[in-house]
């Protein structure tokens, strides 16, 4: 027994055929190569954690000075050298809005198709290939694109419209791939048992499966919104403006938005003293804003794995 | 003159009512393919109304693929591919026109591994009830209470209809699977190896409401176990290697089996 056991700790940490089982290794030597292992990997993972935390506390530091209510609520003053950032906040706002009312349904429904109704042939395999390396272009290729189709083919011109609908597409590969993971993971025995009593495949997917599924997929669009909200390049050409003096009108008006804004004092102020600060402060709420959108989605899936039970 | 006439068309009227309750089912030539395993060879059956029929074989044998023929279950596996016939209520359900929903109201299902859906008690009925086109609130109240009554778990759940489903031990979940079947009001009810995820207490609860049952439903459970069969159903039927061997009246099935493979099989040999 004992010998056997031995074995089987032995196939477990190497490869039967490699020359250190073959001597014998001393149980001390295994004890403190696993220990260095270990190691390694906790550092990898502190020094990944280190940087995030300097990045969230240097911000935090540098924006927290100029932050406070009336930077929130307020329009920018003096060519941008003082006053508020509220066109900004709100700009994102409508952004991040625009481009879920127009990515959740088209996802969630393409996410249904995909993995509720869709036969596995060559066509879905190109499609769901697609869609996922869809996910990787970089945004500054959904910018131009957005630029192409949205502001001049379409002629929505330079608006919330085009930005939110080219953020849109940018984030349709996140909920199309979350809806079908959330739907995945709903057990079969549900949907027979739906079947069972007579249900139609639509009553079983509406009335059952995506009840099911709709804590993943609300996770899913959250992490969407926030990714939406932080992206500059989608919104470069389509959307963002330098500086207005209103707030934007209609979904046609450009609007400014938070991290074109950090991007704009960074790049092209004049009074890099008094500017940078408020682009500090930007970000600073960019940052606040995506983290609370992430804690949200955390949130949702404590909630949900502590309520099923399946 | 006259009266004769009347008397006739009398008899011919009770004859054809008798007719109509009762729902046999009758199977006639039934073959499987699952791609190019060959499920089930050529079942003849004929299942009584009124009745429990148990079908018994080892693992493998097509018992699940055979009882879910009976409701077109098989339907939702895109390889399965089943020829012949299904009777019931004079119906053939594998003809094209037949509207496998209506089939599946008539014909309800329980499974397995107890699958309550993801809902509150009340609500695992009540999605059966609107599904199929009852509105009416006091209706379903009506029917979910009556349905957790003739499944014999409303005194366990009077008191806590919107807790989650979840909630409810194994035994409780599968009687509340049997109750969500019985509200939607069917005349046969599958049973497929509805006990081999429960306890032996909560078994007998089940196996006693299957008999109760009877009175009112036609019933065919699917089992691994011969003691539950012998307990509970009053036909057996006995298949091997997807070929039906042997069909009888329960007592006589396994008092006195006609084909060696059933005497080996009940005795226990292999399987």
């Amino acid at each position: 027994m004992e010998n056997q056991a031995c074995e089987i700790t032995n196939i477990m940490n190497y490869p039967v055929d490699s020359p250190s089982v073959k001597k014998g290794v001393s149980k001390e030597k295994r004890r403190r190569i696993q220990n260095i292992g270990i190691i390694v990997l906790f550092l990898s993972l502190l020094i990944s954690a280190v940087f995030l935390f300097i990045i969230v506390i240097f911000i935090s530091i540098q924006g927290a000075r100029i932050l406070n209510w009336e930077f929130l609520t307020s329009m920018p003053r003096r060519s941008m050298t003082a006053g508020g950032i509220l066109p900004a906040i709100l700009g994102t706002f409508y952004l991040a809005l625009g481009a879920i009312l127009f990515a959740l349904p088209l996802g969630v429904l393409s996410g249904i198709y995909l993995n509720e109704y869709a036969r596995d042939n060559f066509i879905v395999r190109i499609l769901k290939t697609g869609i996922n390396n869809l996910a990787g272009v970089p945004s500054i290729v959904f910018g131009l694109f957005g630029l192409a189709v949205f502001v001049k083919f379409f002629g929505f011109g330079v608006s919330i419209l085009s930005g939110s609908l080219t953020l849109g597409i940018m984030i349709l590969p996140v909920i199309i791939s979350t809806t079908v993971e959330a739907l995945r993971s709903v057990p079969d025995s549900f949907r027979e048992a739906a079947y069972g009593v007579g249900a139609t495949k639509w009553q079983t997917i509406r009335g059952i499966v995506l009840p099911a599924a709709l804590p993943g997929i609300l996770t899913g669009v959250v992490l969407a919104i926030g990714r939406a909200a932080g992206e500059t390049a989608p919104i470069l050409f389509t959307a963002a403006t330098f500086f207005s003096k209103k707030l934007p009108s209609s979904i046609m008006s450009p609007v400014q938005a938070l991290p074109y804004h950090i991007y704009a004092l960074m790049t092209e102020g004049t009074y890099p003293e008094k500017q940078v600060p408020i682009a500090y402060g930007s970000a600073l709420v960019l940052l606040m804003l995506v983290l609370g959108m992430n804690l949200i989605a955390i949130i949702i899936r404590i909630r949900q794995r502590k309520k099923r039970q399946w | 003159m006259v009266e004769i006439n009347v008397s006739q068309g009398l008899t011919e009227q009770k004859a054809a009512q008798s007719r109509m309750e009762k729902s046999n089912i009758t199977v006639k030539n039934l073959n499987v393919f699952f791609k190019k395993n060959h499920a089930l060879k050529n079942i003849n059956l004929e299942i009584y109304c009124n009745n429990i029929t148990a079908i018994i074989g080892p693992s493998g044998c097509g018992k699940s693929t055979l009882i879910r023929c009976l409701n077109r279950m098989n339907d939702i596996i895109p390889s399965a591919v089943v020829k012949g016939e299904v009777w019931i209520d004079g119906e053939n359900i594998y003809s094209p026109e037949y509207d496998v929903y209506d089939l599946r109201k008539k014909v309800g299902m329980v499974f397995q591994k107890p699958n309550p859906f993801p809902k509150s008690i009340f609500e695992n009925l009540a999605f059966g009830l609107r599904i199929h086109g009852i509105t009416n609130k006091r209706e379903i109240e009506d029917r979910v209470v009556s349905a957790l009554k003739a499944a014999a778990l409303w005194d366990e759940v009077a008191d806590r209809l919107h807790d989650s489903a979840f909630s409810l031990s194994g035994g409780q979940q599968q009687r509340l699977c049997i109750a969500r079947t019985l509200a939607i009001e069917p005349e046969i009810i599958l049973f497929d190896e509805p006990c081999s995820a429960l306890d032996p207490i909560s078994t007998a609860k089940i196996e006693e409401l299957m008999v109760s049952l009877k009175e009112k439903y036609t019933i065919v459970i699917v089992t691994h176990n011969m003691q539950q069969a012998a307990r509970v159903s009053d036909w057996t039927a006995f298949l091997y290697l997807g070929e039906l061997i042997e069909y009888n009246q329960t007592s006589k099935l396994f008092t006195n089996p006609k084909d060696p493979k059933t005497e080996a099989y009940i005795t226990g040999r292999f399987g």
